[in-house]
């Protein structure tokens, strides 16, 4: 007995240890990033950082205006996201509510396997296949662009929206679907105008969730986007995303103990930030919403 | 006569399980029958045949025919019509996460019907008839589902009526509320077969003596009688029914 108890208390120390380790990695990343940042902002003003509309960090006339990289992360997030969204959602519908269980059995695992592709193999898509393909339509398309790392990082997300919207869709009670088909409504009926609304806080979850991974994706980006950090909302030009500058200067040869080297972290937190806020935004919403329909 | 809702010859099997056994019974315009017998005997399951629900139950397999009007449900008549015509009530409340005004305008709207002032006619019109109105309107945009159950299911109820069908199907509307809102519920249901034919599950003998013109009782998925219901509680014809209405058995 006392044998089994010195048992049970080492495997519930060694579980607390455990997650303590992940919150020091947290607190630990979130530190480096702080102070060097504050080293940062004590060279370059807050205000250019977030009004000058060039960066320019590397060169020698110097400019520290996060906003093209901001742009250019935003850019290939929201095209990313106008693909992935009405494309997984529609998936998500198609499998609850019309495909046999069978089917759904076989076709999710498979789209999982979207999100498991190494993303270099993605990029190398975007780069080689997408950009040439979509330059037969659109001739101005640049070599690196936008458009189309940003379209086929829509496709790696799609799993994450259909995913976790499809376990929202599948909680909503049948009761629900009874009343719906018992008034004479027809599947589409049902599915857009009871179930995707009842679903509504889960499916809004899997958004938020593929938007934060798409926000930070690297590798795609960079290699089939450029590295021009350029303000502009055409997704026809090449631009720079903030994690793509930050491998770039990485990777070079920028001495450590540098300004250039600390705009690395100043970007860096400046996308943690977004990435916090919306995590925050999808667990406000799972708390307010979860007791629904108990 | 022109009955209003025909069973004839019916039969329908749950896999290899046989649910109802060669069912034949004709049902009244603007009458409230009512269907007893022990649980699992096939009452919720003729029921849902009248509005095809069953259609949802993968392996559900029916033979005979149930005529609407005199129309065959199953063949004649497409199937999100009939169930305009023939509306339902579930046990459980079931109001959609919607405001109490749009629960009640959902089946208008998926007719197409988006005229603000018709629907806010309609809307009271079934919420007057649900016996709801005056409780709810001033709150009208309040969510379904902050109301009590017994106001939820009259909700359910308004909301099934706002398509205006001919017939109501209702599986055991009160089962799951107090005895004040079992009440408000029965005196509607009498209430409502001025303007529909109302069929109702129960496995309250006293509700179905008390809502009810006609009464048929199940057993086993055979219908082993039906008649009047006065008749029938004070002096049926079969033994089975005479043991089921004094307790015996179920
Ligand atoms: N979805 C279903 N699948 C298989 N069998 C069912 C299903 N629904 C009901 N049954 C069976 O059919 C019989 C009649 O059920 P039901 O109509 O629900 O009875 P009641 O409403 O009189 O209690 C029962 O034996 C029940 O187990
Ligand atoms: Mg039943």
């Amino acid at each position: 007995m006392i044998h089994m108890r010195t048992k049970e208390k080492a495997i519930e120390i060694l579980m607390m240890a455990c997650s303590f380790l992940t919150v020091l990695t947290t607190l630990g990343i979130i530190l480096v990033l702080l102070i060097d940042s504050i080293k940062f902002f004590s060279e370059v003003s807050i205000v250019d950082f977030f009004t000058d509309t060039q960066w320019t960090p590397l060169f020698s006339e110097k400019h520290f205006g996060i906003l093209p990289l901001l742009t250019g992360t935003l850019l290939t997030t929201f095209i990313a996201v106008l693909v992935a969204v009405p494309l997984g959602l529609t998936i998500a519908i198609y499998l609850n509510e019309y495909a046999s269980p069978k089917f759904t059995n076989i076709v999710k695992p498979i789209l999982e396997v979207l999100a498991a592709v190494p993303t270099v193999v993605y990029g190398f898509f975007a780069l080689q296949f997408v950009t040439p393909l979509l330059q037969q339509f659109i001739p101005d398309l640049r070599g690196f662009n936008a458009l189309s790392p940003g379209l086929v990082m829509g496709v790696m997300i799609i799993p994450y929206i259909t995913s976790l919207s499809e376990d929202a869709l599948r909680a909503v009670p049948s009761s629900l679907r009874e009343a719906s088909y018992g008034m004479g409504a027809t599947k589409f009926q049902t599915a857009f105008k009871v179930l995707v609304p009842a679903a509504s806080s889960g499916i809004m979850v899997s958004i938020i969730l593929a938007i934060s991974r798409a926000l930070g994706e690297t590798m795609i980006v960079a290699i089939a986007a450029g590295q021009e950090p350029r303000l502009t909302f055409n997704p026809k030009e090449s631009v720079e995303t903030i994690t793509t500058y930050i491998v770039q200067v990485s990777m070079g040869d920028v001495p450590q103990d540098s300004l250039e080297y600390r705009t690395i972290f100043a970007a860096g937190l400046t996308l943690f930030l977004f990435t916090f806020i919306l995590n925050n935004i999808s667990f406000w919403i799972r708390k307010k919403f979860q007791n629904k329909y108990e | 006569m022109d009955y209003k809702l025909e069973a004839k010859n019916a039969n329908l099997w749950y896999g290899n399980k046989q649910a109802l056994k060669d069912i034949t019974l004709s049902i009244e315009p603007n009458s409230v029958t009512a269907f007893i017998g022990p649980s699992g005997c096939g009452k919720s399951t003729l029921l849902r045949c009248f509005n095809r629900m069953n259609d949802l139950i993968e392996g559900s397999r029916i033979k005979g025919e149930f005529l609407l009007d005199k129309a065959n449900i199953y063949k004649d008549i497409e199937v999100y019509d009939l169930r305009k015509r023939v509306g339902m009530v579930f046990q459980k409340p079931n109001p959609f996460p919607k405001t109490i005004f749009e629960n009640v305008a959902y089946g208008l709207r998926i007719n197409g019907i988006n005229d603000k002032k018709l629907l806010a006619e309609k809307v009271e019109w079934s919420l007057k008839n649900a016996a709801l109105w005056d409780e709810v309107k001033d709150n009208l945009n309040n969510s379904a589902l902050s109301l009590s159950g017994g106001q939820q299911q009259r909700l359910c109820i308004a909301r099934t009526l706002a398509v205006e069908p001919t017939v109501v199907l209702m599986d055991e509307p009160a089962s799951a509320l107090d005895p004040i809102s079992t009440a408000k519920i029965e005196d509607l249901i009498y209430e409502l077969k001025n303007k529909f034919t109302i069929v109702i599950v129960t496995h309250n003998m006293q509700q179905a003596a008390r809502v009810s013109t006609k009464t048929a009782f199940f057993y086993l998925g055979e219908l082993i009688e039906f008649d009047e219901t006065k008749k029938l509680f004070t002096n049926p014809e079969e033994e089975k029914t005479q043991n089921y209405i004094t307790g015996r058995f179920g």
